[in-house]
């Protein structure tokens, strides 16, 4: 029980206003990312030491205006708040309201109260409140209120200790009603909260108007609560849309109560300044994609050194356990399989890291809303919205925090579509692929002396991707019917710097989400793989050494190069090999061999594996050496028609391929996951796979 | 309206927006301006309620205004 006893604290608020901060303030490096039972939305959860020894639980639950959901997020904070028996509900909430914007923060506040919930109001911002010309009464405002008030600066600190203070003593609710439910409906309130034993009026009204959220309940009693409303002609958004009005008058009172307001609003006229220049119609454009190119340099550029660093180390752990341990198939499969996997995992790492970095800075100083705001128009047209700029970004990192970022889609349509393209943006796990090929197939030379012909293509690789995410939108556009209308309607925050701990958390977090979703499945593919591709029929596995000695006795080749045959003939006859060679008359007609066939075999859960196979299959033991690889490849003879296998025709076809073949087990776990059904991602792989295989198909054809 | 335009919100012509926007701080009787639109001319950037708020036009559309 002892880690039951911790208390527990919610934090609440709208989005930007402070929250994360406070959480990250409170708890210091002391959280932990889970998530919620039956959704997906990430549980921030952290523990914080209160005066006198008492320790807390501190549940950060996602940014929201009120109660009533908009976005998967959202519902997850109407979900605790309902269930008052369930493992989430806090004894203790602190509301994080923004000092300079009080009006909006307080409609959920006056929700809690009603609710009956024990809140802590913490002012945040207080200080830019005050540069506005605007000073909040607090002793007022705790009278009317009936709960206590603490002024906080979430950014440097300021009030921590009080709020601290105020957590560790005990903490009645508010005894004010802010809201009545309508006379009409009373009896039907009682109703509930009788069947229900609930003790406010308003907790038994919300299981009323939310009745599909109470996922705590069976769903008999979810169906006695929905036929009740619908036998008593209980309209839902007639009722909320009152219950807002009702609130909002409340708060105006309380406003012009507690607030002493000098028509001074300084600050913001800087804010319009910014945004004449970031959302003017060249300007706006130009500034936004100046930053793109900056994310791709930087993850092109920058995160290379790193990258390197850990492939090296990786290889050196491998080989290093090699020489170590004694033969056998276990230390094999640790040395061979297990290692690069999680080499395979951790390689990553870098790009996401770096791409992470800027989002997060774009979204902590308010930039990423006029972002949404620029490019709404013309998603809009392709089936997007404006929000789907942030996982069309997020997925030339990786597809796999991309698509948990469409979780802010308020629209279920939009989201799905968002989350079907995001994959064809291409992530940095076709890099790999995409630079060993365009180096063997397109000459390292430069037009009008300036631009590269290789960059340019790798340029149009990452172009096509696009237009083929776009151009799927648009025709998934035309196919699904919406359940509901699209909107967007978004709080634009005025420019702030961006505070750089939030950074670095944010950075954290998502680097955490892809080691954690995408790595448990990594890993195992290549475990799976890795016993695919070194076992066969165990008559020619085992008489692989002499057969290829037998082979090469004549040649006067040197040990290593002989262990290199035996890997590959190994890897030719193993079961992987042997479906590679069953692959070759589909794959023919798109100038592939059995040999690619293989390469296309392993990539298919992940595609970062065509280089490692690639480098097994033509003998050259490892892959440190891209030049050796480059050579090998170029050596490369197709025997049917004695010239080079790699044509300008077949390497076109297979960057072409892998731009667009869904070829990651992981992004679709994760598509099931956040669709919470097969359909879409095995729709998903199997769109994505022809497209890939009629597009090679017709490069090839044309170009050979 | 056009941009630099101040207005008071009169009432909702659409039930479901109009809880959206309720709860966004769009209350009868309040003051709205508004400040620009997008490049593209949608969305547009509004004031109410001492905050910014972006929409699409469909759905600014939907809010009656006396001038």
């Amino acid at each position: 029980m002892a880690a039951d006893s911790k208390m527990k604290i919610a934090l609440v608020g709208k989005p930007n206003s402070g929250k994360s901060s406070l959480f990250n303030r409170l708890t210091g490096l002391n959280q932990k990312i889970g998530n919620f039972p039956g959704v997906t939305v990430d549980k921030r959860t952290g523990y914080c030491q209160l005066e006198g020894g008492i320790s807390s639980e501190i549940i950060d639950l996602p940014g929201t205006y009120s109660l009533y959901p908009r976005t998967l997020d959202e519902k997850v904070v109407a979900e605790v708040f309902a269930d008052d028996r369930g493992s989430f509900y806090p004894e203790k909430v602190v509301l994080v309201a923004d000092a300079t914007n009080l009006k909006n923060c307080f409609l959920l506040l006056t929700q809690l109260i009603d609710l009956g919930l024990p809140t802590i109001l913490a002012l945040n911002m207080v200080d830019l409140a005050a540069k506005s010309g605007q000073s909040i009464n607090i002793k007022n405002l705790e009278k009317e209120l009936d709960l206590p008030v603490v002024m906080i600066n979430a950014r440097n600190g300021m009030g921590i200790d009080q709020l601290r203070l105020l957590l560790s003593r005990p903490l009645k609710p508010s005894r004010k009603l802010i809201y009545q439910p309508e006379l009409e409906i009373k009896p039907l309130v009682d109703q509930i909260k009788k069947k229900f034993n609930l003790q406010a009026d308003y907790r038994a009204y919300q299981f009323l108007q939310q009745a599909e959220n109470l996922v705590f309940l069976p769903e008999q009693e979810r169906h006695y609560i929905r036929t009740l409303a619908k036998e008593n002609n209980f309209f839902s958004h007639k009722y909320q849309g009152a219950e807002t009005v009702k609130r909002y008058g409340f708060i105006q009172d309380l406003l012009n109560k507690v607030v002493i307001r000098s028509s001074n609003e300084g600050w913001k006229k800087v804010s319009y300044g910014i945004d004449k220049v970031l959302t003017h119609k060249v300007w706006g454009y130009v500034i936004f994609f100046v930053a793109l190119f900056l994310i791709f340099q930087s993850i092109f550029a920058w995160a290379q050194i790193p990258m390197d660093f850990i492939d090296r180390t990786f290889a050196r752990l491998s080989s290093q356990l090699d020489d170590f341990f004694p033969e056998g198939p276990f230390f094999e499969l640790l040395s061979h399989g297990i290692i690069p996997g999680i080499g395979g995992i951790v390689i990553f790492i870098p790009q996401i890291a770096i791409l992470f970095a800027f989002i997060s800075v774009f979204e902590e100083t308010g930039y990423m809303s006029r972002v949404v705001f620029l490019m709404d128009k013309i998603m809009r047209k392709f089936g997007l919205n404006g929000k789907s700029v942030v996982p069309l970004m997020s997925g030339w990192a990786c597809a796999i925090p991309a698509i948990m970022a469409t979780r802010t889609i308020e629209n279920w349509k939009d989201r799905l579509i968002t989350i079907f393209v995001t994959p064809f943006m291409s992530c940095s796990a076709r890099l790999p692929v995409f630079t060993i090929l365009v180096a063997l197939i397109i000459p390292d030379t430069k037009i009008f002396g300036f631009f590269n012909y290789q960059g340019l293509v790798l340029m149009g690789l990452y172009l096509l991707g696009f237009l083929a995410a776009i151009l799927s939108a648009f025709a998934m556009k035309l196919i699904i019917k919406a359940r509901e209308r699209s909107y967007l309607i978004m709080e634009m925050p005025t420019y702030k710097m961006p505070k750089w701990s939030n950074v670095g958390f944010q950075i954290i977090e998502k680097t955490k989400a892809f080691v954690f979703e995408a790595g448990k499945i990594i890993l195992a593919i290549s475990i799976i793989l890795y016993v695919l591709s070194s076992y066969g029929p165990a008559d020619v596995m085992n008489a692989a050494k002499e057969t290829v000695r037998k082979e090469v006795a004549a040649q006067h080749l040197s040990e290593e190069q002989i262990q290199n045959r035996i890997a590959s003939y190994k890897l030719e006859n193993s079961y992987a090999g042997r479906l590679g060679k069953t692959l070759e008359p589909l794959i023919k007609p798109l100038g592939y061999d059995w040999k690619i066939g293989i390469a296309l075999v392993t990539s298919f859960a992940a595609r970062e594996v065509f280089v490692g196979t690639i480098a097994t299959i033509y003998s050259i033991g490892s892959t440190d050496d891209q030049a050796t690889i480059k050579e090998r490849l170029k050596s490369e003879v197709d025997p049917d028609t004695g010239k080079p296998r790699y044509t300008l025709a077949v390497g076109l076809s297979l960057l072409v391929f892998y731009t667009f073949a869904m070829q990651c087990m992981s992004t679709l776990a994760v598509v099931k996951r956040e669709t919470k059904s097969w359909r879409w991602p095995l729709l998903q792989l199997a769109y994505m796979s022809t497209l890939a295989y009629f597009s090679a198909l017709v490069v090839y054809q044309v170009l050979k | 309206m056009s941009p630099g335009e101040t207005g008071v919100i009169a009432g909702f012509t659409d039930e479901l927006i109009s809880i959206k926007l309720l709860e966004m701080g769009f209350l009868p009787g309040t003051a709205v301006r508004y400040n620009f639109k997008a490049p593209l001319g949608d969305p547009i950037c509004v004031s109410v309620s001492g905050y910014d708020v972006s929409l699409r036009l469909e759905e600014a559309s939907t809010i009656s205004i006396v001038n």
